[in-house]
């Protein structure tokens, strides 16, 4: 896979003794938008904690655009490959603003126009600058994701790892952050391995979807299989309907 | 139908902020019987604040005022903190936005559990583990035995999500205030949880306060639903009549929302500019 963004080879996870994630192999290109949807306990976090290093108990192989990953957290790895928490308030620091959460980036990678970059993601995520100065406790839980969406975009990465981005956020905000992803990878060719379990936000923003249930991945298939219902796997089948889907046969 | 569970009138969540005081929540009105109601709106509206200030849990400097506010003929405002908290949990439970935010960090999720329970009930220890597990079996937690000995940083999203929801359902309060109890939740999962609530409130009449961001749910599992905007509330609904809602916000919503047969290029947002009523927060 030579223009891999990400590349997971026979990648296994446990916490302690502890297996959660068994055997997983995909592979997301450059510029790809690619889902993770499944039970919830599935491990789908986890993945995306071992691509980040925060889930060090690992073997198999993990590729981030064609360099192999080590086992612990590396600043460098971070300018290219940033995460957006599943849990809005674990992830944002109680005593730091807004501005000090993203500035802070910035100042720790030597980058400058501080405040104008940060005018400006709040801009770009629908935040108003009245929000700026505020901590994350005086904020709604919709304020808050797009705080950690905002953070994450600050270092310009190439790929994001997002943890239900959108869960949080009522449909209007969703629609907003949705365009602005869409958008951004357009523009910059960004790409995005993105767990969400809102199938139709998948049919919007990705191009393909893996679909996982106890700690493995049971089908990966296009969007267009989606879009039409003819998804292969029993599991898939049952989550596509519980959505509302119409089933076609696979 | 008796008298309501819950009546609210003009109720006003004030915060000050470098701008002088601001309501988030604009004098509100509603009543709840033994019924299935619905929050819906924004992010940022007040859905939230409003869940909280019914069990008096805002925080300073935050202030709540209202002319009425009474649960099952108590008159909320008046109560003792003392008073709150035996109804907290108790009579009233409330399923928080942020889970793991609310749960005991240095806890078990067994021994939370079992606390919530036996604040209300003495059990046994015996007959106490063993309704910690039915518990965590009932909102659909594989491997309960396993899931009981971890701290809230050990389970997933959605898992904590479920912890939360066992808590705050093990006692059988009156009235149930769940502000995105699902989110994280797997449609399948969630329907299934959304189930075992919607069994109490037809099986034991209990009140439920549903708060979602998410259209479809709230009507499907919901008998009215309210719809608020930067504090107020716009419209009121049935909710099998949420899709022929007719102020332009709710419409705003529901067009916001993708499809899974989506081949849109770019998502409708709302238009604030044609029907906010002022700076909101
Ligand atoms: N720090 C940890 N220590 C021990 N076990 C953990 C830890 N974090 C997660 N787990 C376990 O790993 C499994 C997978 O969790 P993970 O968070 O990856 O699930 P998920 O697919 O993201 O689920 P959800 O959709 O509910 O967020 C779960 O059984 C969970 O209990
Ligand atoms: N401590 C505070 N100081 C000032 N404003 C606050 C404070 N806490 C909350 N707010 C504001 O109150 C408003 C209402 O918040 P609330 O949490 O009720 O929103 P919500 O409707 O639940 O939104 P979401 O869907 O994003 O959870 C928000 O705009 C928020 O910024
Ligand atoms: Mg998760
Ligand atoms: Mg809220």
């Amino acid at each position: 896979m030579k223009n891999a963004a990400i590349h997971l080879e026979n990648l296994s996870i446990s916490y302690g003794k502890t297996p959660v994630v068994f055997d997983v192999d995909f592979w997301v290109a450059e510029g790809e938008s690619f889902a993770l949807v499944g039970e919830s306990g599935s491990g789908k976090s986890t993945i995306l904690k071992a691509i980040s290093g925060l889930a060090p108990d690992w073997t198999g192989k993990i590729s981030v655009l064609g360099k192999p990953r080590g086992h612990a957290p590396d600043r460098e790895f971070a300018k290219v490959c940033q995460m957006v928490f599943q849990d809005p308030y674990g992830s944002l620091h109680p005593r730091k603003t807004v501005d000090d959460c993203l500035a802070e980036p910035l100042a720790v990678h030597g980058i400058g126009g501080r405040d104008t970059r940060v005018k400006d993601m709040l801009d770009a995520v629908g935040l108003d600058q009245r929000f700026r100065f505020r901590f994350p406790h005086q904020l709604s839980g919709g304020q808050r994701q797009r705080v950690a969406i905002a953070r994450a975009l600050m270092l310009e990465p190439r790929v994001m790892l997002l943890d239900e981005p959108t869960s949080a956020l009522d449909v209007s905000v969703q629609a907003e952050i949705l365009n602005l992803l869409k958008k951004l990878r357009r523009e910059q060719g960004l790409t995005y391995l993105m767990v969400t379990h809102n199938l139709p936000v998948v049919s919007f923003l990705c191009d393909r979807m893996a679909v996982m249930r106890h700690g493995r991945v049971v089908e990966i298939a296009e969007v267009d299989a989606l879009k039409t219902g003819r998804l292969s796997d029993s599991y898939s089948r049952e989550l596509y309907a519980a959505s509302g889907g119409t089933l076609q046969p696979a | 139908m008796s008298a309501p569970l819950l009546e609210i009138e003009n109720l006003t969540v004030t915060f000050p902020t470098s701008r002088g005081p601001v309501d988030v929540v604009k004098g509100i009105s509603f009543s709840l019987g033994r019924e299935r109601l619905g929050i819906v709106g924004e992010s940022g509206s007040g859905k939230s604040m409003t869940g909280r200030s019914i069990l008096r849990l805002i925080r300073k400097p935050g202030r709540v005022t209202a002319d009425r506010m009474t649960f099952d003929g108590i008159d909320l405002l008046s109560q003792s903190e003392r008073q709150m908290r035996e109804l907290r949990g108790a009579r009233i439970s409330m399923v928080m936005q942020d889970p793991k935010f609310s749960l005991n960090p240095v806890m078990t999720i067994g021994e939370q559990i079992g606390e919530a329970l036996l604040t209300h009930k003495k059990l046994p220890r015996s007959e106490l583990k063993a309704r910690v597990l039915s518990m965590l079996e009932a909102v659909r937690i594989n491997e309960p035995e396993r899931v009981a000995n971890l701290y809230p940083h050990e389970v997933s999203g959605g898992m904590g999500q479920r912890v939360m929801i066992a808590m705050m359902l093990i006692p059988e309060p009156d009235l149930l205030i769940a502000d995105e109890p699902t989110s994280a939740l797997d449609v399948s999962v969630q329907a299934q949880v959304l189930d075992i609530i919607d069994d109490l409130v037809t099986g034991k009449g209990m009140g439920l306060i549903l708060i979602s961001h998410d259209l479809n749910l709230v009507s499907r599992y919901c008998d009215r639903i309210l719809v608020m905007n930067s504090g107020e509330i716009v419209e009121t609904c049935k909710a099998s009549d949420l899709n022929q809602a007719t102020h332009p916000y709710t419409r705003g919503l529901l067009a916001a929302m993708p499809r899974m047969d989506e081949n849109r290029d770019e998502l409708p947002v709302l238009d604030r500019s044609t029907w906010t009523t002022g700076a909101g927060t």
